[in-house]
């Protein structure tokens, strides 16, 4: 669905917009509002927006949540704020700064959502909640009495992303093929999408040309970004199942299923190609060339709903028996993060 | 398996399909179906396209397979190789065996097969014959292992209708031929889960990866504890139903609870999966590329047909799924367990030669426990 058929759908007032500003298309917005991005550097009134945007880009990186409380402040800043915001993130390009502020933002909007979820006084707000989540993230969703009411199979698309066992569906209220969650949950349940919504809307932000007056701030982001670029360097040493992993099979013994699944997927994660990885099942003694490659091609989401398997889990691999951890495991919790060391830019 | 078996059973398995194409039907929208079909002592032979029941009958007449399987998905194009099928959705499907229940009464009835020399025999590690330990099993039909899987559907299902909201005529309970039942789910919004959403419905029944604060223990103050009724939906209920047994049961036994402690809490609901959770193959429910045994036709571990169960509590699979006929045949019979079809007793036989209805004797020689005299 096209933004501005959300807006006039949803019919926004400003303070919605103010809470939710990512369902407008920002160029258009301003148009319509009858501003132009040049009065944003001569006009008097608008031009510490600038300056305000710059600052709600700078909380977002710093991982905090701008202004989550507007009550008092004047709704057009927020909505002007968040969008110039987007139009120097465009600009700049600065993808670190682009998905730190899409998260933050969506926290906030995540605050929102809750609140007008459970505000029992005030219908509109809570109908706006709902048919946000039901437009943006394709979740059928109703109220009934205290609970938030989806269907078990929209819950379980967003639901198992998550790692943590309290999103498992035998952790819910489930009946009647529903899932019962409180506003909180519900909310939860969408951040990711949240996120990647308001980032794919800064990408694809349509914005032809800025005058002058931004340029100072978007260089000024760039070096912003500097600070914030952390350099991933993998020390390229494999973690100890894995090692293990790996040993077991070159001696031609029998590798579990789970050791194998956890083998494969981690080197389908690692980049490794399925030509790479089938010949390391060779010495296994039940190995048959066509089911290990269809086995792999499978879990690579080559087939069908075409998802590919995430690496399990250092708590699910050591339920199975599968992990020998060492000190440098600490404070990890999948194998693919191990020898992942940051080093921040100076 | 010795040529003349192969024989004799391919003649008995295409007399029952030429006498039986009223059951063997292919899947609703056979089109956008992947069938296959193996026969004996060969490999499988998959994406084969069939359009109709006339191509299936076709199918059995010319190649008498020894089993017949249909996806339980949908593909634009079932033909093609399976990264270019075009995934479509597939039905939810669940088998519930006997095998994985571990009864105590299989020791009786689970049979060995000696891989040397042929012998079959219960119970002990080795063949008594030959002293090899290296042998294969097959089980007899058990009614109490039966019994316990029917259970297990039983609770399957109530978990299908009440928590996941689906309507009963959309659910089908087929026997699977040999030792358990198949389910079907057709028409919910269901099928188009892929492998990881499923594998966290198939959690969801076996009742795996509870959590002790889920049913309201608190772990930082296990004390304040306050568990779910046994009137509330779901596994809520369900386990508060089983830990207390009733309302009037839950104050006492609460506190009891709460003096053992968090962890033994956690320890009760792990030991409940095996009793309220329903014990389903996980595997078979998240493949969703899966080749499914066609209802109708023959289980040839046993010779029975898989065959819709329109009254599961009164099934008897000895009875209901047993279609070959009853012409004399005489084999060689080393079958060391009694049982039972068509209400007749079989076995025990102790390598002796006997003259039995084919019925009979198809089953012993797909059960490894006899050779055409
Ligand atoms: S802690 Fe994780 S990475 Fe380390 S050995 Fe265990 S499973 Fe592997
Ligand atoms: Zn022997
Ligand atoms: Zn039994």
């Amino acid at each position: 669905m096209s933004n501005q058929i959300i807006t006039s759908v949803l019919k926004l007032g400003t303070e919605e917009i103010a809470k939710y500003p990512f369902l407008t298309e920002a160029g258009n917005y301003l148009k319509e509002k009858g501003f132009t991005l040049e009065q944003f550097g001569n006009d008097e009134d608008l031009r510490p927006i600038i300056e305000i945007a710059f600052q709600r880009i700078e909380t977002a990186a710093n991982g905090k949540i701008f202004n989550s409380d507007f009550n008092v402040k004047n709704l057009d800043v927020e909505v002007f704020s968040f969008l110039v915001a987007v139009i120097l993130l465009k600009q700049s390009a600065m993808n670190t700064l682009i998905k730190r502020f899409s998260l933050a933002e969506a926290r906030r909007a995540e605050k929102f959502l809750e609140k007008d979820l459970s505000d029992i006084n005030n219908k509109a707000k809570e109908e706006l909640a709902i048919k946000i989540i039901k437009d943006l993230f394709s979740m059928d969703i109703h109220k009934s009495d205290d609970y938030f009411v989806i269907p078990v199979v929209d819950y379980l698309k967003h639901a198992t992303h998550f790692y943590e066992q309290e999103w498992k569906l035998v952790n819910r209220l489930v009946d009647n093929g529903n899932v019962f969650l409180t506003s909180h949950e519900t909310v939860r349940l969408i951040r990711k999408e949240l996120d990647n919504f308001i980032s794919s809307k800064i990408h694809s932000a349509n914005i032809p040309s800025i005058p002058e007056s931004f340029k100072k701030s978007v260089e000024a982001l760039v070096s912003l970004a500097k600070k914030f670029s952390v350099q991933t360097v993998e020390t390229g040493e494999s973690p100890p199942c894995i090692k293990h992993a790996l040993d077991v099979l070159s001696k031609g013994e029998n590798l579990p299923h789970s050791g194998r699944f956890m083998l494969a997927t981690y080197l389908l994660n690692k980049g490794q190609t399925i030509e790479e990885i089938a010949p390391l099942f060779k010495n296994a003694p039940d190995y048959n060339e066509k089911i290990t490659l269809y086995q792999l091609k499978h879990l690579s989401g080559v087939f069908g709903s075409g998802t590919k398997y995430a690496c399990p889990s250092c708590d699910k691999l050591k339920s199975e028996n599968l992990c020998f951890a060492i000190p440098e495991c600490a404070n990890i919790i999948n194998p693919l993060q191990f020898g992942r060391k940051k080093i921040p830019n100076a | 398996m010795l040529d003349k078996d192969i024989k004799f059973l391919e003649e008995s398995f295409k007399k029952y399909y030429f006498d039986h194409f009223d059951l063997i039907h292919t899947h609703t929208n056979p089109e956008r179906r992947e069938f296959g079909y193996q026969k004996f002592n060969f490999g499988m032979n998959r994406h084969i396209p069939i359009k109709s029941d006339k191509e299936l009958h076709l199918l059995l007449m010319t190649n008498i397979p020894s089993d017949v399987y249909c996806s339980n998905a949908s593909y634009l194009f079932p033909n093609l190789p399976m990264a270019e099928k075009d995934w479509q959705g597939a039905d939810l499907i669940f088998d519930v065996d006997a095998k994985d229940l571990n009864l105590p009464c299989r020791i009786n009835h689970v049979c060995k097969k000696c891989t040397t020399c042929g012998n079959v025999f219960l119970q002990q590690n080795e063949c008594p014959d030959c002293k090899s330990t290296k042998y294969e099993t097959s089980s007899a039909l058990c009614q109490n292992c039966i019994a316990g899987a029917k259970n297990e559907i039983r609770k399957l299902i109530s978990i299908l209708t009440g928590d996941l909201g689906i309507k009963k005529e959309n659910i089908r309970v087929y026997f699977s031929g040999n030792e358990g039942f198949h389910v079907y789910v057709s028409e919910s919004n269901y099928e188009k889960l892929d492998s990881r959403e499923r594998a966290e419905l198939v959690d969801y029944i076996l009742f795996k990866g509870a959590l002790p604060e889920t049913f309201g223990a608190k772990k930082s103050d296990f004390s304040k504890s306050v568990f779910s009724d046994i009137d509330e939906k779901g596994w809520l209920g369900r386990t508060s139903k089983q830990v207390f047994g009733s309302k009037s049961n839950k104050p006492k036994l609460s506190k009891q609870l709460i003096s053992e402690g968090y962890f033994s809490f956690k320890k009760k609901l792990e030991d409940l999966q095996k009793i309220i959770g329903a014990q389903i193959d996980p595997n078979v429910t998240i493949d969703v590329h899966r080749i499914f045994r066609l209802a109708g036709t023959i289980n040839s571990k046993s010779g029975l047909s898989k065959i819709l169960c329109n009254d599961l509590e009164k099934f008897n699979p000895g009875n209901d799924a047993c279609f070959i006929d009853d012409d004399k045949v005489t084999i060689l019979a080393n079958c060391p367990v009694e049982f039972k079809l068509k209400n007749k007793k079989f076995g025990p036989y102790k390598k002796e030669q006997v003259t039995v209805p084919k019925y009979a004797a198809v089953y012993m020689i797909c059960k490894g426990y006899a050779t055409l005299a």
